[in-house]
């Protein structure tokens, strides 16, 4: 992405609405390691008064674009930003992450429809699809069938991938032009907690708690 | 008295606004044509969206247009408005502090034949429950300009409860508006009509008419702003007159009726106090005047009102 941490708000830059706004943790160590905040900060998450919520504010923290939480309004906001660039001259491009549990909430779809229409080629969205939401796995849930197929039929350009596979990732990104005006959407194929054998797959590890030497042990794995 | 109509007014002043501010944009749910929108959709175009039958993405739009510094109007009926985005107006415009003009238009009774399905008799409740949010309601044509051309040059979330029919000029062109100050339509030393909308505030200087003639001096105040409430204007003249009816075309609880209340109570001063509203019903169809007549919003409602409070 093109950001500035120096600059976080910087007119012409690439934004990221993380539409599964619960996720804003993982997002916080990013934007920690690029610059956006001091590393420190990530000790403050969730304590009161805090500029790192459980859920993004893109009044608290630098580099959030987006304030999001209340699941399903991600979307429709990213398609706001990439009209209203387009509008401002901007070719900046917009990237949106929905989860799979967040994709029953129907807000999605009409923005689907409203970014396919308008031929919002800029827009890049991803799938986190973990094949698991709060209560159990996504397909005893509420089956979302063929999510490529879906989005496909709505008008999207959609590819499939690995998402742990950086480089594949980086190609998928890197093919989007082969949309021609469409809106992108890059499912992300993942396990959820991967690398980290105790919360690995499970349910639970939406948002398990853990001691400090599991913490430990974590971190050890995922920086190894 | 000469009428014009809302809707008319709502898309001019945009589209006039837009002349000079390239950062104005409108959006609508399909309703292009009943809203007023399509006037301007005709003059600008290219920045207007008619997102289709999708008030939640609308407004989630809205939030994003305004987070690169674009100035959305996004009309939809007040029922919709209320109630279909609720959670995308409270969250991704209000709570992520954005710039979000949300326009409900057919108040209370004036969605008529639409009936109970359309009639917004609970978005000022809903609405005043959201912090921060300024919450206008023009009773007039020349009001309603105004009001628009202040909340294009405010940067916050506005929602503007606008009748889309024609509506009596009560102001003169050079009155000014602000948010949060109400404007005393008539001085009276016995009773005070807080009103807020066409509707009510036509129908308070009617009752205030037939009062006089029986020797009760009615003020009548058009509240022109529920959020900020102009709490200055309600406690002196809840003071002077020691008799207040509060006037509104909706739920007479949560909206106009509560604010005015909490606000005189937390002021010490004591008055009588009656409520002209819909009382816990819902809507249903027919003509305007039926409405009145059946939720009692008519002069005559509002004067039997006044002679209650002895």
């Amino acid at each position: 992405m093109d950001v500035d941490p120096a600059d976080p708000r910087k007119r012409d830059r690439d934004q990221l609405v993380l539409s599964k706004g619960h996720s804003g943790p993982a997002l916080y160590a990013t934007l920690a390691s690029k610059g956006f905040f001091p590393v420190d900060w990530l000790h403050t998450l969730n304590v009161g008064g805090t500029r790192l919520p459980s859920h993004c504010d893109r009044n608290r923290t630098p580099g959030i674009d987006m304030t999001t939480g209340s699941l399903g309004q991600g979307l429709s906001a990213a398609c706001g930003i990439a009209l209203g660039n387009r509008l401002n001259g901007i070719a900046s491009r917009v990237f949106a992450i929905i989860g799979d549990g967040e994709s029953d909430e129907g807000q999605n779809w009409e923005a689907a429809m409203f970014a396919a229409h308008n031929r919002l080629e800029n827009l890049i969205a991803f799938t986190d699809c973990n094949k698991l939401q709060i209560d159990g796995s996504t397909e005893e849930i509420m089956n979302l069938g063929n999510l490529g197929a879906k989005w496909e039929a709505f008008g999207w350009f959609v590819q499939e991938v690995d998402g742990h596979d950086f480089a594949a990732m980086d190609a998928a990104v890197g093919r989007v032009k082969e949309g021609k005006g469409r809106p992108s959407m890059i499912i992300l194929h993942t396990v959820k907690a991967k690398g980290f054998s105790l919360a690995e797959g499970q349910v639970a590890s939406h948002n398990m708690a853990f001691s400090y030497e599991d913490a430990k042990k974590a971190i050890a794995v995922l920086e190894g | 008295m000469e009428k014009r109509e809302m809707r008319a007014v709502y898309a001019q002043t945009l589209i006039e606004l837009a002349k000079t501010n390239e950062d104005i944009v409108i959006l609508d749910a399909d309703l292009m044509h009943a809203n007023g929108a399509f006037a301007f959709a005709k003059a600008y175009p290219e920045r207007s969206f008619n997102v289709g039958v999708a008030e939640a993405n609308m407004v989630g739009v809205a939030a994003g247009l305004s987070s690169v510094g674009k100035i959305p109007f996004a009309s939809t009926f007040g029922s919709f408005a209320g109630r279909r985005d609720y959670d995308q107006f409270f969250i991704s415009a209000n709570y992520a502090r954005l710039n979000v003009k949300l326009v409900g238009t057919d108040p209370g009774v004036t969605a008529k034949y639409n009936g109970g399905t359309h009639m917004p008799f609970e978005d000022l409740a809903l609405m005043r429950a959201i912090p921060k949010l300024v919450i206008l309601e023009p009773s007039d044509p020349v009001s309603l300009g105004k009001l628009i051309r202040k909340s294009a040059s405010y940067y916050g979330c506005v929602y503007l409860r606008m009748q889309r029919s024609p509506a009596s000029v009560l102001y003169p062109e050079s009155e000014e508006f602000e948010f949060g100050r109400a404007k005393v339509l008539r001085e009276g030393s016995d009773a005070v009509l807080f009103a807020l909308g066409s509707v009510m505030v036509n129908e308070s200087l009617a009752a205030a008419e037939t009062l006089a003639t029986e020797g009760i001096r009615a003020a009548v105040v058009d509240m022109v702003s529920l959020k900020p409430l102009d709490v200055e204007t309600v406690v002196a003249q809840a003071g002077k007159t020691g008799r207040v009816v509060t006037c509104e075309n909706g739920q007479a609880s949560g909206g106009l009726s509560s604010a005015v209340a909490e606000a005189i109570l937390e002021s010490g001063v004591r008055a009588g106090f009656a409520r002209i509203g819909v009382k816990d019903e819902f809507g249903e169809v027919g003509t305007v005047e039926y409405l009145m007549e059946r939720y009692a919003l008519r002069a005559q409602d509002i004067a039997a009102a006044v002679r209650s409070l002895a």
